[in-house]
């Protein structure tokens, strides 16, 4: 981007509450059923259904306004708007509109080593559409399993500059619904879904340009290079002297640029009215207060307080609060061990290697309490620094106790001094002329006589008595 | 001829009469009549044979019976039930089968009614004189040249014509009340919430209310008490205790004030129908009410304040109408999307449905909402708060039901207007949300039924009831010219 433009993005996220049954019927949320089957008359849109409030979703809603540091309306109404497609059954979807039960909020991230608070405009419930199929030859079809399942949508201010702001506003945002427990974090099966307005501006104006909104951008990295490029192509048109258009524009991968959904002139007017099926939502202070309390300690406060009570390291706490059951493992580990700083080393070197997550599911391939027994076992000198990883790899996907398998393995560190002794005299007189240079200075050669012990115990030396017997036996 | 809904669940229950005779007789009545009076759209004759079979055996079994045991009740067709079809009087829906039972059918199933079918209509109960349905009028038992009245037209006429000793219908502007008043018959419009909707294909959500019709003040009192109440699949329903109807209808009325509003004697009203209802409320008077006059200043704003925020919801409601999972699809091959639906909703929809839908469009489109919809909402609370002052100093209110007796079939259809003017009595008891009734009063010289209207505040059907059941008593009922023994 030039010195000359600023881009101006705000954006507006659609994520699917972890509800057991949708926003207004009993019908199951669960992913992946055969179509049609997670359907009732009311998500249907049958004549004469009604929808009925789920209290479960109304409270993950509130949890989320709450942990965007959101002003909660005690009351608030739901609405209609109004469009026709086919994977929206009654012809409107329920949202909220002019009174949203939520407004003003905010939201930290760290970008480039610096902060940057970035406003939320709002926090609202909606119901999601099902979804069209047109891989059926010359027919289309439509599963309404997901019809109803129940959205929060968030709307962020214009307040981020740059593709990679965006980026990490919206992996700070997900991380803080997934450790609401609110969403899945799953951008692939849709479940978390991102639409931006871009524009840009002459730097020091007041006044934001014509902005364009920015559909099917559904990655991290498809957000940041979407955005890219889409402020270089309407820095393009203003340089040439053209002027930027409304519309919406869709991302397309293959090309790395965006093109035209729909213009301004087809953009529809949904004509939103409240919803007379639906009594006004009332929020009590009673309600709010108890959501407050279950919204919990959030990923920037987690891994401050790792920092600052725990003593590990900033990048370190950034990769133990990548994920909400990765972090639980690491605390869990990090008490029962006592030294966060090991346990964090050790389950980054190896433990993350062997995680899978899926959502907010993590496999995690041992447990917390085998992590901390096996560093223990370091500890106390059972095993070196090496046998442990070892240790570990057999741990991996079993149940067994570290100690256990030092024992199935025969692995106990050589901690006799007698018998270390026997083996370094033994490569002392192996190598008489390394063993010369290094009586004569040169010390670089440490590290080569250690090597060849731990060679030759097969790395079952205790390394701070090998050090030791070195250091007596060549007098240096 | 079918005596009234308390008389036979009382028959049935004792083992008097046969729960299937009753039902053979509403059958008998409907196949001698109906190819006149077209009250029907569907009849259910082996369904509800089955149901009163399964009532007889009930009995036999020494098993207590329902309220309404053995009771024919003729159902509208908006209102969906399992395994009938429900077309709510529109082609779009033609042949349409629900899944699912309303929860009022729910109610009536288990209180041991049975259902003789489905009534006419006007499409989606948008009308007053029931020459809105896709499927032709009913006609008034009164006078086959004349309306019956709309929208609820055929369960008025199902009732009038004794094919049933009750029906449902639903009212949303008058669509209960004025078609009563029309045919002679009992009408309630519940207030807002007191029945759930959940099942009644819905034409304007905030309007919206189930309600009984019946031969006589105390058959309807039963079946809203069989009806009424919270329904977890309703939001909008009460959750308030369901008073006791029947009783209230045996209650002295000595001391109810009554408040007769200035506003519904005015211009446009039938000089006969002001002559008939002012001896009624005279009557209640003579019974020892207190008749007073109360103002209901906005009253004259109802009919635009309705049509806006009815065709409003309506445009809304009927979206979903759209041939892709059910009812009608013209199936030819389309351009695109649009052209699919364009047809699909021409080929469906009927006139007049048409001509709501797009008012409904236009007042909630981008720029006009304000001046429309917001507005009409604001009138709307303007009207409530004309019927909270007047209900601190009354009662009741006493009104016509409908400013003229039923008019001639055709007389009306090409002046929207002056049809939607007929609902102008009825119109507010529905925007306030509060309850109100259609009783009928002394017929015209002419012989056609005049109604009283007695509107109470939201949730006291009761006060409605009570002084309904007191002028019934002054007044020797009227049986429709259609060769009845007596």
């Amino acid at each position: 981007m030039s010195s000359v433009y600023e881009a101006v993005i705000g954006l507006e996220v659609h994520a699917q509450m972890l509800t057991r049954t949708k926003a207004f019927c009993s019908c199951s949320t669960a992913f992946g059923a055969p179509p049609n089957t997670q359907v009732c008359a009311t998500c249907l849109g049958l004549p004469g259904a009604l929808p009925v409030l789920n209290a479960e979703a109304v409270a993950m809603a509130v949890r989320t306004a709450l942990a965007l540091d959101c002003t909660i309306r005690s009351r608030s109404r739901f609405a209609r708007k109004n469009y026709f497609y086919p994977d929206l059954p009654k012809g409107y979807q329920i949202s909220q509109f002019d009174e949203p039960f939520s407004e003003h909020g905010s939201m930290v991230i760290d970008v480039g080593g610096e902060t940057k608070t970035a406003r939320i405009t709002r926090v609202h419930m909606e119901e999601d559409a099902g979804k069209n199929l047109h891989d059926r030859g010359d027919r289309s079809i439509v599963d309404l399993n997901r019809s109803g399942v129940p959205l929060v949508e968030i709307v962020g201010e214009p307040d981020l500059r740059s593709g990679v702001e965006a980026a990490e506003y919206l992996r700070t945002l997900r991380e803080v619904l997934m450790t609401l427990g609110v969403n899945d974090g799953n951008l692939e099966e849709g479940s978390f879904r991102c639409d931006a307005n871009v524009s840009i501006r002459r730097v020091g104006q007041e006044k934001l340009g014509t902005r364009v909104e920015l559909k099917n951008i559904n990655s991290f990295r498809f957000v940041q290079k979407g955005i890219e490029h889409e402020i270089q192509r309407q820095e393009a048109v203003l340089s040439a002297g053209g002027t930027v258009v409304q519309e919406t524009r869709g991302w397309d991968e293959k090309t790395g640029s965006t093109f035209c959904l729909r213009s301004k002139e087809e953009a529809q007017d949904y004509r939103y009215f409240p919803e007379p099926d639906l009594p006004e939502l009332v929020l009590t202070d009673d309600f709010v207060a108890r959501q407050r309390q279950s919204v919990g300690e959030l990923p920037r406060a987690k891994r401050k307080r790792f920092v600052e009570t725990l003593s590990i390291t900033a990048s370190a706490s950034q990769v133990l609060t990548s994920h909400p059951k990765i972090a639980v493992f690491f605390e869990e580990a990090a008490k029962l061990h006592g030294d966060a700083g090991r346990v964090a080393n050790f389950i980054q070197s190896e433990v993350l290697r062997d995680v899978s997550t899926r959502g907010l599911e993590a496999d995690l391939p041992v447990s917390a309490a085998q992590v901390a027994a096996l560093l223990r076992l370091v500890d106390q000198g059972t095993l070196s620094g090496k046998q442990a990883k070892d240790v570990y790899g057999k741990m991996v996907r079993t149940d067994k106790a570290p100690e256990v398998l030092v024992a199935e393995l025969g692995l106990q560190q050589v901690s006799d001094v007698e018998a270390i002794e026997a083996v370094v005299s033994g490569v002392i007189a192996a190598n008489p002329k390394q063993a010369e240079q290094l009586r004569a200075g040169k010390m670089g050669l440490f590290g080569f006589f250690v090597g060849q012990v731990m060679r030759e115990t097969k790395g079952a030396a205790n390394p701070g008595m090998v050090n030791g017997a070195l250091k007596r036996l060549l007098e240096v | 001829m079918l005596s009234t809904v308390i008389a036979i669940a009382e028959q049935v229950r004792t083992g008097q009469r046969k729960a299937v005779e009753v039902a053979e007789e509403s059958l008998r009545a409907i196949d001698t009549l109906d190819h006149e009076l077209h009250a029907f759209l569907a009849v259910a004759a082996e369904p509800m044979i089955q149901q009163a079979r399964l009532v007889d055996q009930a009995r036999e079994r020494g098993e207590p019976l329902g309220l309404l045991a053995g009771v024919p009740v003729a159902i509208k067709d908006a209102i969906c039930t399992r395994g009938l079809v429900s077309t709510a009087g529109s082609k779009i829906l033609s042949g349409y089968v629900p899944p699912y039972d309303a929860t009022v059918i729910t109610k009536l199933r288990a209180a041991g009614a049975v259902f003789p079918g489905k009534t006419n209509m006007d499409e989606f109960a948008m009308g007053s004189s029931n020459e809105n349905s896709a499927y032709g009028p009913a006609r008034n038992p009164w006078d086959c040249a004349r309306v019956p009245g709309g929208s609820s037209g055929g369960s008025a006429v199902a009732v009038a014509a004794r094919m049933a000793p009750a029906a449902l219908g639903s009212d949303t502007g008058g669509s209960i009340r004025q078609p009563a008043s029309l045919t002679g018959t009992v009408g309630v419009k519940p207030t807002y919430g007191r029945v759930s909707r959940f099942g009644l294909i819905a034409f304007a959500s905030s309007l919206d209310q189930i309600g009984p019709f019946a031969t006589d003040v105390r058959g309807a009192a039963r079946v809203l008490s069989v009806i009424a109440g919270k329904d977890p699949r309703d939001a909008t329903s009460l959750d308030v205790p369901v008073d006791d109807y029947e009783a209230a209808c045996g209650k002295s009325i000595r001391g109810l004030r009554i408040g007769v509003p200035e506003e519904y004697f005015a211009q446009g009203l039938d000089p006969e129908v002001e002559a008939s209802v002012r001896a009624a409320i005279a009557s209640l008077e003579d019974d020892g009410c207190v008749v007073k006059p109360v103002k209901l200043p906005h009253t004259r704003y109802a009919v635009a304040t309705y049509y806006v925020l009815a065709t409003a919801e309506a445009s809304s409601n009927l979206a979903r109408f759209d041939g892709v999972r059910y009812g009608l699809r013209v199936r030819e091959a389309h351009d695109d999307l649009r052209a699919m639906y364009g047809k699909t909703r021409d080929a469906g929809f009927g006139a007049e449905v048409k001509r709501r839908i797009l008012l409904g469009t236009f007042v909630l489109s981008a720029g006009y909402y304000d001046a429309y919809y917001l507005k009409a909402q604001r009138v709307r609370t303007l009207l409530r708060r004309d019927f909270e002052a007047a209900f601190g100093d009354v009662d009741a209110i006493c009104s016509p039901t409908s400013p003229t007796p039923a008019w001639k079939l055709g007389e009306k259809m090409a002046d929207p207007l002056a049809m939607y003017l007929s609902d102008v009595y009825t119109l507010p008891a529905s925007l306030a949300g509060i309850a109100a009734m259609s009783v009928p009063c002394a017929p015209t010289r002419g012989g056609l039924p005049v109604g009283l209207q007695i509107m109470a505040p939201a949730l006291r059907e009761s006060t409605c009831f009570s002084l309904a059941a007191a002028w019934e008593a002054r007044l020797p009922t009227q049986l429709p010219p259609l060769g009845f023994e007596r």
